[in-house]
This record gives C-alpha cells, structure tokens and sequence, in this order.
C-alpha cells in the first residue's frame, strides 16, 4: 500500500515531458558510454560526435519542425518528400539553370513555404486529417522530383562547392591521426544552422504566446478554444513552421551531400517522427521538447553507427533497428500514460 | 412534378455510390476523346501459347483485382479504427518472401518445389495474420494510432522480407504457378479476377451472416457507446486487422506469382495509397465509423482505370504518385465536413431563391 502511495506520488509529481525527456537523455549517454566501452574505435575520438552531427543536420531541422506539429496534435509526414524536392529544384538552379547560391536558398525557403500554407490550410481551415494531407503531400513531392528531373546528378557549380566545402573548425577537440599529423576537429554549417534553429524554437516554444498556444492546442483543444486562443490559426502556424523548415532542412541536407536526386531522404519523415517520439513528444500531442529531439536524433544515429560498427551493415538492419527502437518507445509512452491516468485517478 | 424531381436529385447526391461513378464517367470521356481503341478487346497468344484476351480494360481488371483485395480489408480497417494501414505494401514483401523462402526451401535455383504452393499460401497467410496481429495489437491494445503503430512496419517491412531470404531472389521452378498473377490455360480471362470474386463472395457472406460489419460501424461511430452495449472494441479492431492481413497474404499470392519471384523494394510499391484511395473515392468517411463494401471495390477499380489512363498519357511511373495525390487532395477536400457544409448551405439559399420566385 505504501509502495504504492509513492509510485503515485512520483508519477503525478513529475510532468510528462520531464519523464520522458529523462528517459531519453539517460538512455542516449548509456549507449554513447557503452560503445566508448565495450566497441572503442571511432567512439573514443571527438570527431565521431561530430561526424553523427554533420550526417544528420538536416534530420535535426526536420525532426524539431515534427516535433512542434506533433506537440499541437497534428503530424506531417511530406518532410522527407519535401527535403528530396528541394536538393533537386536547388542542383536544378544551380547547375542548369546557372542560378546563385542566394536564389537557390529562396528556392529552398520557398517550397518549404508553399508546401506549409497548402497543407496547413487543409488540416486547420477544411479540418482534414493531417495524416492524409501529408500523405498526399508526401506523394506529390517525390512525384514532383522526378518531373523535375529524372536522373541523379552532382553539382558542379564553383560558388556552391566553395559553402559546400567550408568547415567550422572546433578548437581543442582535434586528434593526432597514425601518421603523427594533428587533425582538426570540425563541424558543416548546416550543424551551426540546426543548433541556432533547436535554440531559438526552444525560446518560442518556452516562452512566447504562439508556443504555450502550441501545447495548449495539442493538450485539448477545446479548452484551448475556451482559453481564448486561436485554434485554428496555431495549427495552421504549426504546420507552415513544420514545413518551411522541412524547406531549410533540404537546403542543409543538399550542402551536405552535394547532389539531386529523386532518391534522396528515403524514410527521413520516418526517422524524424521516430526522433520525436524517442525525445519524448507524446503522438497525442500536448506534450514535448526541442532538446529532447535533438537527443532523439543522437540516440538514433548513435545505434547506427553501433549497428554498422558491429558488422552487421547491410542496409536490412538499419530499417529494423529503427522500427524496433520505435517500437519500444511507443510501447513505453503508452505504458507511461496509462499508468498516470490510473495515478491521477486514485 | 417539379418538386418531385428535385427530390430525386437530392437523393442521388446524397447517394455514396455518385463519387464513384462521376469518377469512371469523367475517366471513360477522358479516354474516348484521347483514343478510342483504349476500350478494343482483342483476342491474341501469350508467351505461354494460351488463347487469352487482352487491351486496356482487361488490365484494369487483372491489376485492379488485387487493389480490390486489398480494399475490402482496409474498408474494415478504416471503419474500426478510424485510421489507414499504411503497411500493406511491406508486409506483401514479407508474406510474398516467406512464401517464397518455403517453396523454394532455402534455394535459390530449385530444381522442383520443396512444398505444394498450398502450403506456400498458408504460410503467407499466416505470416500476413501475424503482421496483421501486431499492428492490430499497437492500435487496440496499445492505444497507438493506426498510421502510426502501422509506420513501424511500412519501414522495417522491406527490410524483414530481405532478411528473410537472405536477400537472394529465389526463382520458383514450377510453371503453375504462375497461374495466380496470369492465365489457367483454356481460360482467357486472368485468373486474378476469379481470385477477387471468391474473396469478394466471401466479404459479402460474412457481412451478410455475421454481425461484423455491425459491430466495426458500432465501434467506428462511437467506441465508448458501443461498450456500454457488450461489444468489445479491442477485439473489433483487432480481428479487422488480422483481415486486412489475409487479404494481404492473398495479394502477396497474385504480385509473386506475376514475376514467379520478388524484389524486395520494388514489389507493391505505393500500393498503400492506392489502397487508402479506394477507400476515400468508395465516399467512405476515413475517420471511421460506417462503410460500404462495393462502393470501396469499385473504387479500387476506378483507382486502377486511372492509372492505366495515366500510363496512356506517357506518364513515368515514378512520376505517377504526384497525379495520384492532387486526386486524393481534391477528394479528401470535398468530402471535409466544412466544404460539404458550405455547399449545403449554398444549395439551400439557391432553392430557398427559387421557391421565392416561385411565390411571387
């Protein structure tokens, strides 16, 4: 009876989004830890950290955008269509059409745009079900890709390859390689874009209006509406947010690997809901946070690299440590819930 | 006489069966004017040496079949759970490869089966049941919504059914098997349209003599409200997915034995979403609750004359989905509750108009 009468006490103390923002941290470091431990290699160097960063910048852009869509009840898969599209229309730009660099960032920006006041206007103006609308934004982007152009190919234009090839040097972080050559550690620019984004909506989500409007959205919306807040305008906003940065998240997906391609970001709206719900963005919305993404990210990709690092790299493995984790941690929210519904009402 | 009239169209609009139709009417006129000889039936060989029937709309039957399917157990799926299952296409490579694994028994090149294809199939079931069983456990048990419990699959299905087999692409020896996905010899029309009216014959048995479709529209329509009344919902909606699974496993039957082998992230590719579009053109509300079964396979026909329209039109079939989804968008927005109430409004104000006039 006792134990009992803690465990309550615990659920109840503790919000939401600090239980599973704990969980996550805890279970990102303990796995970080364990493959410095037990696989040693590359985890022991600083750079390794920094190479899961610069491969999965744009993950992270995309991944916090879900998560503020999911936060106010919604989801949007048509991310991974629509960082695809964008690397194309942008190596389109620039290799045949002969365009700048800044125009090919307004590309980016526009798509990104346009597909988040479409989508946003079917979910929160004609009460669609987001899942559908995304679906079919999904759809029509990768459609859309191969319109544009059909074949995968690398840009070759000067300007581009110079912001391509620019590294921000992290001082004291660096090793000495087998040749006795010291080795600098560095980051991509699309990481210092990712961290400036993850901070920022970190504020609005904390400390503004329209962010506490997200959670408030998401937790209930017709207390919402009771509250006098603008239901319908702050879905609309969570899903323009959502996608304009799905649209920055192509461009930084596109610096990094330099190429169009209709293959591109295969699955990336998978892995970015995945991140969310391993940092603790419960689907049912109302509950969440941008640090705990960014963890979700780093947890993810950290068991890919142990996966690959153990020798089983075929691609197979991959898709089914990430469904499995996913698994686990849905599984584990729902536990998590019920059994604080059943705390609450005792 | 004139208020007579009226009241038939009302009716008709409100028929579900009138999206379906305008559909296949604008679809034929469309065709009719581009080329006429879309609509030709002509009577040749195939590869095999068999006297077979072939043309445009004959493969809108074939390859609508297993659409159709597909669409009764997503009908029922959508109808209990009030969500799609957006793995279908993965767990065909899965039920399709586990098929494969036994009646190919680990070889890549056999010589002879190493089971009867029965056995084949009724693994591929069971596999197919087991797949259906977990989604439907994340979203009964769990309490997961059903697009979301069923992404894990859409994911890590391809994979699994890789896995599997080793990813080697075992071929099948035995020349009746391909019988499923094409021609019985002496019969000119595909095989897979007698499959789809067996399984069609039996979706509409077991509505007619079991209280199933009851009791998913019960479920669908109010979950709480049908508790209070001695049904269980957790275990509607569980039995609806593990239907969706058997009809999963019988077109995993049909798309290997087209090829008489598979490939693992090509086969069934965005079948899903012809799949959930067959559904929403049948004018069945993707939020659950009530459906109609015919209205669903029509739509999966319909869903197939428009592909095969489209592929007409030179499109590229990796192209193909952009087109599909401006369909979808431009359903999905007339069937919104908000669009639908703004046109009952306007058509009210026109006849409240005309009945003015009428008076005066």
């Amino acid at each position: 009876m006792g134990a009992e009468q803690k465990k309550s006490s615990i659920f109840t103390k503790v919000s939401d989004t600090n239980i599973l923002l704990t969980i996550t941290i805890v279970i990102f470091f303990a796995m970080y830890i364990g493959a410095i431990l037990f696989q040693g290699g590359g985890f022991t160097k600083p750079q390794m950290f920094f190479n899961i960063l610069n491969a999965n910048a744009a993950l992270i852009i995309t991944s916090i955008g879900m998560s503020i869509v999911m936060i106010s009840g919604g989801i949007d898969i048509s991310v991974g269509g629509v960082v695809a599209l964008v690397s194309m229309c942008c190596a389109v730009h620039l290799d045949m059409k002969g365009g700048s660099v800044f125009g090919s960032m307004l590309i980016a920006l526009g798509i990104g745009l346009a597909f988040g006041l479409v989508q946003g206007f079917l979910v929160a103006y004609l009460d669609i079900q987001p899942f559908i609308v995304s679906l079919a934004g999904m759809f029509f982007a990768r459609g859309m890709t191969t319109i544009v152009n059909t074949a995968p190919f690398n840009v070759a234009n000067e300007e581009f390859k110079a912001l391509m090839n620019t590294r921000i040097i992290i001082p004291g972080m660096g090793y000495t390689n087998r040749k006795g050559i010291y080795v600098d550690a560095y980051v991509e620019p699309g990481v210092i874009v990712a961290i400036v984004l993850v901070i920022l909506l970190f504020v609005v989500l904390r400390w503004t209006k329209l962010g506490r409007g997200f959670y408030a959205v998401g937790g209930n919306r017709q207390s919402a509406l009771m509250l006098g807040i603008n239901v319908k305008r702050t879905r609309f906003l969570s899903h323009v947010i959502c996608s304009t940065l799905a649209g920055i998240a192509g461009y930084v997906y596109f610096l990094h690997v330099g190429s169009g391609s209709a293959s591109h970001a295969m699955g990336m709206e998978m892995n970015a809901i995945a991140s969310s719900i391993i940092g603790g963005t419960m689907l049912s919305g109302g509950v969440g946070n941008l640090i705990g993404t960014l963890f979700g990210v780093l947890s993810l990709s950290t068991i890919q690299n142990i996966v690959s690092n153990a020798g089983l790299d075929q691609a197979w493995w991959t898709g089914i440590t990430i469904a499995s984790m996913l698994c686990i941690f849905l599984v584990i929210q729902s536990i998590v819930m019920t059994r604080r519904k059943r705390a609450l009402k005792n | 006489m004139n208020s007579d009239s009226r009241f038939d169209i009302k009716k008709l609009l409100s028929n579900q069966l009138l999206i379906p139709f305008t559909a296949l009417i604008i679809l034929c006129l469309i065709n009719l004017i581009n080329d006429p000889s879309f609509f030709q039936i002509t009577v040749g060989t195939n590869n095999a040496g068999n006297t077979v029937f072939s043309g445009s709309l004959i493969t809108i039957l074939d390859y609508g079949s297993e659409l159709a399917i597909l669409a009764i157990g997503m009908t029922l799926v959508t109808a209990a759970s009030g969500g799609q299952d957006i793995s279908v296409g993965a767990t065909i490579a899965i039920a399709g490869s586990a098929m494969l694994r036994v009646l190919c028994g680990g070889n890549t090149r056999p010589d002879t089966l190493a089971a009867p294809i029965i056995v084949g199939f009724l693994v591929a079931c069971i596999v197919g049941m087991l797949c259906g069983a977990f989604n439907g456990m994340l979203v009964a048990i769990f309490r997961i919504q059903p697009m979301i419990a069923t992404l894990i699959l859409f994911t890590a299905g391809r994979s699994i059914a890789a896995w599997i087999n080793n990813n080697e692409l075992p071929i099948v020896p035995d020349p009746k098997f391909a019988y499923f996905g094409g021609f019985i010899p002496g019969i000119p029309i595909p095989t897979t349209v007698f499959i789809a009216l067996a399984c069609i014959i039996v979706a509409a048995l077991m509505l007619k003599f079991t209280n199933l479709g009851l009791y998913t529209q019960a479920v669908g329509i109010n979950e709480s409200s049908s508790r209070l009344n001695g049904i269980n919902p957790t275990a509607i909606k569980f039995i609806s997915f593990m239907i969706l699974g058997l009809c999963v496993a019988v077109a995993a039957l049909i798309k290997v034995s087209r090829l008489s082998t598979i490939n693992y992230s090509v086969i069934a590719k965005d079948i899903e979403m012809d799949a959930i579009l067959a559904v929403a053109l049948g004018g069945n509300a993707l939020s659950g609750g009530k459906f109609n079964m015919w209205a669903s396979i029509l739509g999966a026909y319909i869903i197939q004359f428009l592909t095969t329209t489209l592929y007409k039109f030179k499109v590229d079939s990796a192209a193909l989905p952009a087109y599909k989804a401006v369909v979808v968008i431009i359903l999905v927005v007339f069937s919104s509750p908000v669009v639908r109430q703004k046109l009952q409004q306007f058509s009210n104000k026109r006849a409240a108009a005309t009945a003015k006039k009428e008076v005066a």
